[in-house]
């Protein structure tokens, strides 16, 4: 009992640091630009297959693929910040809703074309393909790495906007984005690049992913979507510290789930959102406040 | 410095500024007087941008701003003091103070030291965020933030409001100590007796129009037209 234990919450924390990934750039671009981004999971699925494809037709090493895949990625960001939603910003939220949704299901379209509808199995990784003993059950390498690297990514995602100069250019966007523009800020030009930026965590969730999931579908990029959404409302829109926490709560939560009551697990997360928004409809950590 | 030459601004359908001209010479202290809602502060938005003007021209040394967006206005040196003051609450005074300098990129006088000189309780607070801080603080760090753009032009929106008496005092020795450094003002306040210790030249404005113009001197001595337009 207590192995199980100890490994269904070591596969909680690991799922949980890809929803990690997708969300803590969902959360940066809502708390700046008040943009809720369904396309956020796509830039997850196109992160995978981008660097699947690096790996798998090109040849290269996978950790290649894991930092080619998603500056590609931030091409697409990059086209449907300055040509799509710019055209949105000044309109109510509905359109940027339909927007970004009707972006979510072209990226699905365009990788069925390209990559055929069915799924692809994925590879292992050089180097973290083992996995190692923990209380008497193995554990894949693999996911420890991960367990470690979305920590570091939040770190370094605090150290960027607390400690730099683009973080506080960013914040006071953020809170006041009229007056940011009057002592000089080129908002538009920090949009674009909050956006790409966004975009990037997402696909690095994606591309890491690749020898996780151990399949490519069209689909993960809803299935990491809805959590992600789940964790940024429980966690607090724009707040970065409320997305980390809720990450890892959800993918314990549905991790503990899927093991215990798997009858129950789709609802499991979204029983939580309810009660979370009738307790504390702002979210754990009010974010960036206007 | 400045001329606004018949400008016409909007807000959805209404037409709050009709045909707004004004003039700031440089090295000049002007005034905007007016009761609430006459249109000054609309004045100062339309020149920084925030509210572009329609229709008309804004020309600040030499080039036409009207039509440019805020950062660039910023970065050809006006700066802005809004009169809710809209310190970046998430950001230390140091980082507000900073942020304009770093932001704006032009060099003068105004340095951190300078404005902190200027204003000891900003050194006092350095480290705290801008929400802690008390409305006369506020305007002290929104005041300074504007300084640190270096620019050759400030437009202050309602600096005088809400202050105590003493402190309004402090404040017309510390506008004077910014016009010696060569710095142009454009203000939009009601109180006509601060203005007058600042100013030279006033505007009055009156449901989104010009309707008298003149020396602070002369609109001060003007007892008919302080009642019509300015008494409240």
């Amino acid at each position: 009992m207590m192995e199980s234990l100890v490994h269904v919450c070591l596969a909680g924390i690991s799922a949980g640091m890809f929803i990690w990934l997708v969300a803590s750039g969902l959360t940066l671009i809502f708390g700046v630009l008040r943009v809720l981004n369904f396309a956020h999971g796509s830039f997850y699925m196109l992160g995978a297959y981008l660097c699947y494809t690096c790996l798998k037709f090109l040849g290269i090493d996978f950790w290649l693929g894991v930092i080619v895949g998603p500056l590609a990625v931030c091409v697409v960001g990059y086209v449907m910040e300055r040509y799509l939603l710019r055209q949105v910003y000044d309109l109510e939220l509905p359109y940027q809703l339909l927007l970004t949704f009707a972006v979510v299901l072209i990226a699905d379209e365009l990788v069925k074309i390209i990559w055929g509808a069915g799924s692809i199995g994925s590879p292992t990784v050089p180097g973290l393909a083992g996995s190692v003993q923990i209380v008497g059950r193995n554990f894949p390498v693999y996911n420890i790495f991960i367990m470690v690297i979305g920590p570091l990514v939040a770190l370094a995602l605090w150290a960027l906007l607390e400690k730099s100069w683009w973080g506080r250019i960013i914040r006071a966007a953020a809170s006041d984005r009229e007056m940011a523009a009057a002592i000089g800020v080129r908002v538009p030009s920090l949009y674009t690049g909050v956006f790409v930026f966004g975009a990037w965590l997402s696909a690095l969730g994606g591309a890491l992913a690749v020898p996780y999931v151990g399949l490519l579908t069209t689909g993960m990029g809803e299935a990491v979507i809805i959590n992600a959404f789940v964790v940024v409302v429980i966690g607090g829109l724009g707040s970065l510290k409320g997305a980390f926490l809720g990450a890892l709560f959800i993918g314990l939560l549905n991790s503990f789930g899927t093991r215990f009551i798997p009858a129950l697990d789709m609802f499991l997360t979204f029983i939580l959102m309810g009660v979370v928004l009738l307790w504390r409809p702002q979210g754990f950590f009010a974010g960036v406040d206007r | 410095m400045l001329e606004v030459e018949k400008i016409n601004t909007y807000y959805d359908t209404s037409h709050v500024l009709q045909n707004v001209s004004l003039k700031v010479a440089a090295g000049q202290s002007v005034a905007l007087l007016g009761r609430n809602g006459a249109g000054k502060t609309t004045t100062l938005r339309s020149i920084m941008g925030l509210t572009p003007a329609k229709t008309g021209s804004i020309n600040f040394e030499g080039k036409q701003i009207r039509g440019m967006q805020p950062y660039e206005i910023a970065k050809s040196g006006v700066s802005y003091m809004p009169d809710d003051l809209r310190v970046f609450v998430d950001l230390t005074c140091e980082e507000n103070l900073e942020i304009a300098r770093r932001v704006c990129k032009r060099s003068g006088h105004w340095t951190r030291e300078k404005v902190e000189e200027l204003f000891p309780v900003l050194a006092d607070r350095r480290k705290q965020k801008g929400l802690s801080f008390s409305g006369g603080e506020k305007k002290m760090l929104s005041l300074g933030r504007a300084l640190m753009m270096n620019p050759s032009l400030v437009l202050l929106d309602e600096p005088s409001e809400g202050l105590a008496p003493l402190v309004v005092r402090k404040l017309i020795e510390t506008i004077g100590e910014i016009r010696r450094r060569g710095l142009t003002l454009l203000l939009a306040d009601q109180n006509l007796k601060f203005c007058r210790q600042v100013c030279e030249y006033g505007y009055i404005l009156e449901k989104g129009t010009v309707v008298h113009e003149g020396s602070m001197e002369a609109i001060w001595a003007n007892d008919e037209v302080v009642k019509r337009y300015l008494a409240v």
